[in-house]
C-alpha cells in the first residue's frame, strides 16, 4: 500500500476522527511524522502534543461554550467556587491559585489577617531556591510530575470518551495509559503496586 | 475479633498471616506474623501517653501534634473516586512503611476493619472518627458505601505515639501524642518524619499559602497543637467558663475528650491553635508551651487548693462518694463512669484516695469506653450486658 501524501510505501497505519467521522490512514513514516501520527515507539508526550492535544482542543472548540460562568472554576479539576462554598472542601492543591481571589478575605478571617506562609517548608523547596538540589534529583522530580500530569490528562480523556460512548478512542486512552503507568513503574519503583 | 469477615481482595502476605488474624499488619521482622488484636485494645498494651506521667501530670494528661499534608497532582480525598483514593493509599502505603519512620509499624486498611476495631482506634485517638466512618467517595466512581472507601492508619508500636492517617479529610494527617506537656517533643519528633515522608512523596505547597490542604482552615502549616488537660476543680468552681472565653479570644479552640463536637466528659479538655498561616510552628509552640497552658495548669492547682483549704469536708464526700459509686455500682454506663472517674483522678493526685495511681485511672478513662470493654471481655454486647460488665470490671480494677 502506497502512502496517502507521497508514492513511498505506506507503513503507519491509523485510525484517526476527522470532522466527527473515524477514517483510515495510511502513510510512510516520514509523512505520518509531519502529520503528527504515532509510530510504534514514539514517545507518548510526542503523542499527546501532536495529536491527542490537538484533537481534544478541536473537539472541544466545536463544542457549543456554554453560557458565561457566574462563579469561577478550577481549570484543573473543574470545581467551582459555589460547591466549595457548600463543602468548605477544596477539590484540588490548584484550587487555592484558582480561587485566590475570592479566597485571601476568608483566609484573613480564619487565620489573624495573615495571607502569607511563615514556617515549615518542604527540603526540595528549599533546596531548589538556593540551587543546592542535584541536578538529577531536579530532572527526576520534573519527570515525575510530567508523568503525574500526563496520567492526569489521559484518565480525564479516558473518562470523557466514555461519557460519550467513544469506546474505541476510549480503548485507546486506556491503551496509552497503560503504558505509561508501566513506564512509570519502571522509571519510579516507590510507585510499584 | 467477632465478626470479622474475610479479606475481600486479600493481598500477597510476606509474613505468611492469614486472612482471618486481623486487618493490621505489622511490618518487622522480628515480630513474626501478624497480630491479632493483641497488639492493640488489650488491657495489657496501652499506649505511651497513658502510662507514663510526663510533665504536669497532674492536669496535663496528653500532648498531641498533627500536621495535614496532601500528595501534589491528586485530588483532595472527598472528590476524588475510589479508584484514585486507592493509588494515593497505595502510593502512601508503599513509601511510609519503607521511610523507617518508627521502630515496629502497623498498619491497618480500616475499609477491611470490622467497625469495633475501628472503634477501639478512635477511642485510643488514633484515627478521628469520621475516619472510621469513611467519606462517600466524589463523584464519576462506583458508589460504594463509605465505610468501604480505600483508607488506612499506620500506627508506631508498642508505644502509639505517631499515628499516619491516610486519606483522611487530607491525603496524610501525621499526629504525634506524647504523655504529659510536652508539645516540643511532640513537634519535633513529627517534623522528623515529616521530612522522611517529604523525601519521597511529593506534597502539594505553595510558597505564599503553604502546605495546601483539603480545608482552608488548615492551609499554611497544616499545623495543630493540642493538650488534652483534665480541669475538675475549675468546672466546679464554675471558672471553666473564663478559661473558655480567654481561650476563644486568643484564638484557640476548645474541645472535648474525643475531639471536635464532643462533650467534655470527665472534665477532660483539649486546647489547641486554630490559626495555620502566618504564623510558624516555633511561635504557636512557644505560645502554647510556655505562656497560656502554663497559666491554665495554675488556675486549675489553685481551684484545687482553694478546694482544699475552704472547701476539704465537701470536696472529701464528692471523691468518696464517686468512689463509692464506682467500686459498688453493678450498671454503668460510659458517660456516668467518665464523670466519676473525674472525681477519684482528683482525690488521687490531691492525695486524698491512697494507694491507687493516677495511671490506673488514666487507663480507666479508657476501657470503660464501649469498644474496648467488649475487647477487653471478649465479646460484643449490648448496651445492658456492658453496663453490667463495665461496673464489673471497675470493681475488680479498683478494689484489687
Amino acid at each position: 500500500m502506497k502512502c496517502e501524501s507521497c508514492d513511498n510505501e505506506a507503513t503507519v497505519h491509523d485510525t484517526l476522527l476527522r470532522e466527527g467521522a473515524w477514517v483510515e490512514v495510511h502513510f510512510c513514516e516520514a509523512c505520518a511524522a509531519k502529520q503528527g501520527i504515532a509510530q510504534p515507539g514514539a514517545s507518548l508526550n510526542d503523542l499527546l502534543t501532536n495529536f491527542v492535544l490537538p484533537q481534544i482542543a478541536g473537539e472541544a472548540a466545536k463544542r457549543p461554550k456554554p453560557a458565561k460562568a457566574r462563579t469561577p472554576v478550577c481549570a484543573e479539576c473543574g470545581f467551582t467556587f459555589e460547591q466549595f462554598r457548600q463543602a468548605g472542601l477544596f477539590g484540588c492543591p490548584s484550587c487555592y491559585t484558582a480561587f485566590e481571589s475570592l479566597l485571601l478575605p476568608l483566609l484573613e478571617r480564619a487565620h489573624e489577617g495573615a495571607m502569607q506562609h511563615v514556617g515549615k517548608v518542604p527540603k526540595r523547596i528549599t533546596e531548589a531556591a538556593s540551587g543546592k538540589e542535584s541536578v538529577n534529583g531536579a530532572r527526576a522530580l520534573a519527570e515525575r510530575r510530567e508523568r503525574l500530569e500526563r496520567e492526569k490528562l489521559l484518565r480525564r480523556q479516558l473518562d470523557d470518551a466514555v461519557k460519550s460512548e467513544q469506546y474505541e478512542l476510549a480503548a485507546k486512552f486506556r491503551d496509552q495509559l497503560q503504558r505509561l503507568l508501566d513506564s512509570s513503574r519502571a522509571a519510579d519503583p516507590s510507585r510499584n503496586a | 475479633m467477632a465478626g470479622r469477615k474475610n479479606n475481600p481482595a486479600p493481598e500477597p502476605d510476606p509474613q505468611g498471616g492469614n486472612p482471618d488474624s486481623g486487618s493490621g499488619s505489622e511490618r518487622d521482622p522480628r515480630a513474626g506474623g501478624i497480630p491479632n488484636g493483641g497488639t492493640l485494645g488489650g488491657a495489657g498494651t496501652l499506649a505511651e501517653w497513658l502510662t507514663n506521667g510526663g510533665e504536669a501530670c497532674d492536669v496535663v494528661l496528653s500532648s498531641r501534634v498533627r500536621l495535614a499534608r496532601n500528595l501534589a497532582g491528586h485530588l483532595f480525598v472527598h472528590r476524588a473516586a475510589k479508584d484514585e483514593r486507592e493509588r494515593v493509599l497505595q502510593t502512601c502505603r508503599d513509601w511510609i512503611l519503607g521511610a523507617n519512620v518508627c521502630d515496629r509499624i502497623m498498619w491497618v486498611d480500616l475499609h477491611e476493619s470490622p467497625q469495633l476495631d475501628r472503634n477501639l482506634l478512635v477511642e485510643r485517638h488514633l484515627i478521628s472518627k469520621q475516619h472510621a466512618k469513611g467519606k462517600p467517595a466524589g463523584s464519576g466512581g462506583a458508589v460504594s458505601p463509605a465505610a468501604d472507601e480505600p483508607r488506612a492508619v499506620a500506627i508506631s508500636i508498642p508505644d502509639e505515639r505517631l499515628s499516619i492517617m491516610v486519606n483522611e479529610e487530607d491525603h496524610l494527617r501525621i499526629q504525634m501524642m506524647h504523655a504529659g506537656l510536652s508539645l516540643e517533643e511532640c513537634w519535633k519528633h513529627v517534623s522528623a518524619i515529616d521530612d522522611k515522608l517529604e523525601a519521597g512523596l511529593d506534597y502539594a505547597f505553595s510558597p505564599k499559602l503553604g502546605y495546601l490542604t483539603a480545608c482552608p482552615t488548615n492551609v499554611g502549616t497544616g499545623m495543630r497543637m493540642s493538650v488534652m488537660l483534665h480541669l475538675p476543680a475549675l468546672k466546679v468552681t464554675g471558672e471553666i467558663e473564663k478559661v473558655k472565653r480567654a481561650a476563644t479570644d486568643m484564638n484557640l479552640a476548645v474541645r472535648g475528650f474525643y475531639g471536635e463536637g464532643s462533650d467534655a466528659i470527665g472534665d477532660l479538655y483539649q486546647i489547641s491553635n486554630q490559626t495555620t498561616l502566618g504564623k510558624p510552628e516555633g511561635a504557636v509552640l512557644t505560645e502554647l508551651q510556655d505562656s497560656i497552658i502554663p497559666e491554665v495548669i495554675q488556675y486549675e492547682r489553685h481551684a484545687r487548693n482553694t478546694l482544699l483549704s475552704k472547701r476539704r469536708a465537701a470536696l472529701d464526700d464528692q471523691v468518696f462518694r464517686a468512689l463509692g459509686a464506682l467500686t459498688h455500682a453493678r450498671l454503668i454506663a460510659a458517660d456516668e463512669a467518665m464523670q466519676l472517674l473525674s472525681l477519684v483522678r482528683l482525690g488521687v493526685v490531691l492525695g486524698i484516695i491512697p494507694n491507687l495511681s493516677v495511671q490506673a485511672v488514666n487507663t480507666l478513662f479508657l476501657l470503660v469506653q464501649p469498644a474496648h470493654l467488649q475487647r477487653v471481655l471478649g465479646k460484643e454486647m449490648d448496651q445492658e450486658h456492658r453496663r453490667i460488665g463495665r461496673a464489673a470490671m471497675i470493681r475488680e480494677r479498683l478494689t484489687k
